[in-house]
């Protein structure tokens, strides 16, 4: 083999940072060759202490991880506090309404609701005023909040997963999977979610919050399904997967290693956004009668139930739809706030 | 720090990779559901040679030769439309695909763009430990993930104590280390690098070959090294290949192409490589090349070099010239009319040079 190397060009002279080409014509006889050899290794050693040693810039030194890249970005924005104020104060609310106000005046069944205060404004005693059975509105308000929340959060996550798998699938086998599933995604985009949930709504009835649950999921994956999908596609182009599967990494590794943390980015945004949205369409369903049903109540029954009497007693639908419209933007706000943060153009 | 003990391999006379006849086609489609072919892109077209043990093989062509598809070929990132690819001996297209994932990590890959090809989501520990995740063998006995990453990242010449840093948080070299970490975990016989300081700046571009170099002497490391630039091939190779549209051009040492070329496309490639001195570079032949790179879907008949050859006849269009030996021991050029000709640092240009030197 020494007659292939007996041509081989030493480098050390190119540490010095002369051009690679500045050295190519340099003939170099091979006894200068072997007398700098023990030079080269020195230059070689030092070099590589630089390397070693080299100071990244502490100013750029921030995580890279999904969350880590979005909470950098989040913080400095006031609009991601000012909704995180309102989002945890109606999480707080939901959680322990209990702190907030006595679950007896939300039910005439315990004795908390009485005729005797049909209809009264806002009072000292009765802050946000009654309802025509006599009930606290504030207390209706306080824990109306839960089953808002709840249905929000569970489509929307539900959504997401639901959406996200079938995108990432489609996308990363490509073929026939995603020319069937892209099919499949195109029918329920048709599907228009005020029609389809009426219908659905009115021939099944699930217990409490699942109705509506249900329906926002089966017809709100798509939109999280054809983002992902997307956003796979882009990614699946890239060399780092290539250099998985260079490695020997399984589709399946790839996939939920590689692919999904970089695609699954804007489907959160929708998701956020989402939640605002799937409250609002709770509240659609429940003032159309089709969401929760008696004795449970949310926003959405309370401002149903408050149309009849809304000229004599506007307080009954202003104090929930203000709940429910407060939520809404705080969420939509969020969300716009995370989509900036997770925009990918904006990463440095 | 040794990160291994490197065994002996050198006395071994067989070819650690071999390549036999290797082509790949690119079907041209229409339709999603009902995929109707309606051409080829040729792609590869007949790549053969051998690459023994601790040697460097140099890939070099023109944009769209098809030089980076061969190392994807090697890689099993692409199965090969036509030919054979032998590790060690072993015909890579009869084994099982568990016997083929226990192959592959003989044979590892680096790639060009140090920006792109690590995971902008995975910490330094996460890209470099992954082939022991995905070749849990591979990990040396006694020796937990977390050690070897250090050891990796120390021997290529990067502080571990950065294995929790992300990548976008390093420059370009020390990205392109972490690529070379990666690849040699596995501690493979061969590296395809993949143009691997081609996106690098120039003293940058020193510092990678130098420790590729240090490595491939360390560990008996084979490379397969796909460039464009003539210049950092020199520095590395043992032997070059020279691609043209898909094919061999010519195939030889390293002295052997870059001094005693004999085929017109090699000619005209190294003529286009500066050349440090300003009087000799006025005075020294060049070669320009008319037109562009035709299209591999429509290659040129017989010789695919014709359409841009000065040397080309009637013969170059009717006959493809097969790669045959016309000055020394393996070296080999497809080309109906090679001749020697000097285009650097030989002959005229080194006596030049040596009367310079001595005034």
């Amino acid at each position: 083999m020494s007659e292939f190397f007996s041509g081989r060009r030493e480098t050390e002279a190119l540490t010095d940072g002369e051009p690679v080409t500045d050295q190519l014509l340099d003939q170099v006889g091979e006894d200068a060759e072997r007398d700098s050899q023990a030079l080269a290794d020195q230059v070689r050693r030092q070099e590589a202490e630089a390397a070693a040693s080299e100071q990244l810039p502490v100013s750029g030194a921030r995580p890279r991880s999904l969350l880590g890249d979005a909470w950098y970005e989040l913080r400095h924005r006031p609009i991601f506090w000012v909704s995180s104020v309102v989002i945890v104060a109606v999480l707080a609310i939901a959680i322990f309404p209990n702190a907030f106000a006595d679950v007896d005046e939300t039910s005439s069944l315990t004795g908390g609701c009485n005729f005797d205060n049909y209809l009264q404004p806002p009072s000292s005693q009765f802050w946000f005023g009654t309802d025509q059975l006599g009930c606290d509105v504030y207390s209706l308000t306080i824990f109306g909040a839960r089953p808002s929340l709840a249905v929000g959060l569970i489509a929307s996550l539900l959504t997401v997963a639901l959406g996200s798998a079938i995108g990432v699938i489609a996308g990363f086998y490509g073929g026939w999977i995603d020319a069937v599933l892209s099919r499949i995604v195109d029918i329920f985009f048709g599907l228009p979610l005020l029609l389809g949930g009426i219908v659905v709504l009115t021939a099944i009835s699930f217990p409490s919050i699942w109705g509506v649950v249900f329906v926002l999921v089966v017809l709100g994956w798509v939109s999280a399904a054809r983002l992902v999908r997307s956003t796979t596609i882009e990614a699946k182009g890239q060399d780092y997967v290539m250099a998985a599967r260079a490695l020997g990494a399984s589709n399946s590794r790839i996939m939920w290693r590689h692919v999904l943390p970089n695609a699954i980015g804007p489907s959160i945004v929708v998701a956020v956004i989402g939640l605002g949205v799937y409250i609002g369409a709770e509240a659609t369903f429940s003032y159309l009668g089709l969401g929760l049903q008696d004795p449970d109540f949310s926003w959405g029954t309370m401002i149903s139930s408050a149309q009849e009497v809304f000229f004599q007693a506007p307080w009954t639908l202003l104090f929930p739809a203000g709940f429910l419209t407060l939520t809404i933007l705080a969420f939509i706000l969020m969300g716009d706030a995370v989509s900036e943060a997770l925009d990918p153009k904006r990463q440095k | 720090m040794a990160v291994f003990e490197s065994d002996p391999v050198l006395s071994e006379s067989d070819p650690v990779l071999k390549v036999v006849d290797l082509a790949k086609d690119y079907p041209i489609t229409r339709g999603i559901l009902f995929r109707k072919q309606i051409g080829t892109v040729s792609a590869v077209d007949g790549i053969s040679f051998e690459l023994p043990r601790a040697q460097t093989l140099a890939i070099v062509g023109e944009s769209g030769c098809g030089k980076s598809t061969v190392g994807r070929l090697l890689v099993g990132l692409e199965r090969p439309t036509r030919g054979s690819v032998f590790v060690d001996g072993v015909d890579l297209a009869t084994l099982s695909p568990k016997a083929l994932l226990a192959k592959r990590r003989d044979i590892q890959i680096v790639l060009q763009d140090p920006y792109t090809s690590l995971d902008p989501r995975s910490t330094v520990r996460k890209i470099i430990g992954e082939p022991f995740d995905i070749h849990p063998s591979a990990l040396p006995k006694g020796k937990t993930k977390k050690a070897m990453v250090g050891e990796l990242m120390d021997r290529v010449g990067l502080n571990p104590e950065f294995a929790n840093r992300y990548p976008h948080q390093f420059s370009g070299g020390q990205r392109q280390r972490i690529g070379i970490a990666r690849a040699l975990a596995l501690r493979p016989k061969i590296i395809i690098a993949d143009e691997p300081v081609s996106a690098l700046d120039v003293s940058i571009q020193a510092q990678v070959m130098n420790l590729l170099m240090d490595l491939r002497d360390d560990f008996g490391l084979s490379y397969v090294f796909v460039s464009h630039d003539l210049s950092v091939v020199r520095q590395i190779a043992d032997r070059v290949l020279v691609m043209y549209l898909g094919r061999l051009a010519e195939i030889g040492s390293e002295p052997q192409i870059f001094e005693h070329s004999t085929h017109p496309y090699t000619q005209a490639l190294l003529s286009a490589v500066p050349v440090p001195d300003p009087q000799h570079q006025r005075e020294r032949e060049s070669i320009t090349l008319g037109g562009d790179l035709p299209s591999p879907a429509a290659p040129p008949s017989a010789c695919r070099f014709h359409t841009r050859c000065w040397k080309a006849q009637e013969i170059c269009s009717i006959e493809t010239p097969l790669p045959r030996q016309l000055l020394g021991e393996g070296h080999l050029v497809a080309c109906h009319f090679a001749e020697e000709r000097s285009m650097i640092g030989t002959a005229a240009g080194g006596g030049d040079q040596a009367q310079r030197r001595e005034p």
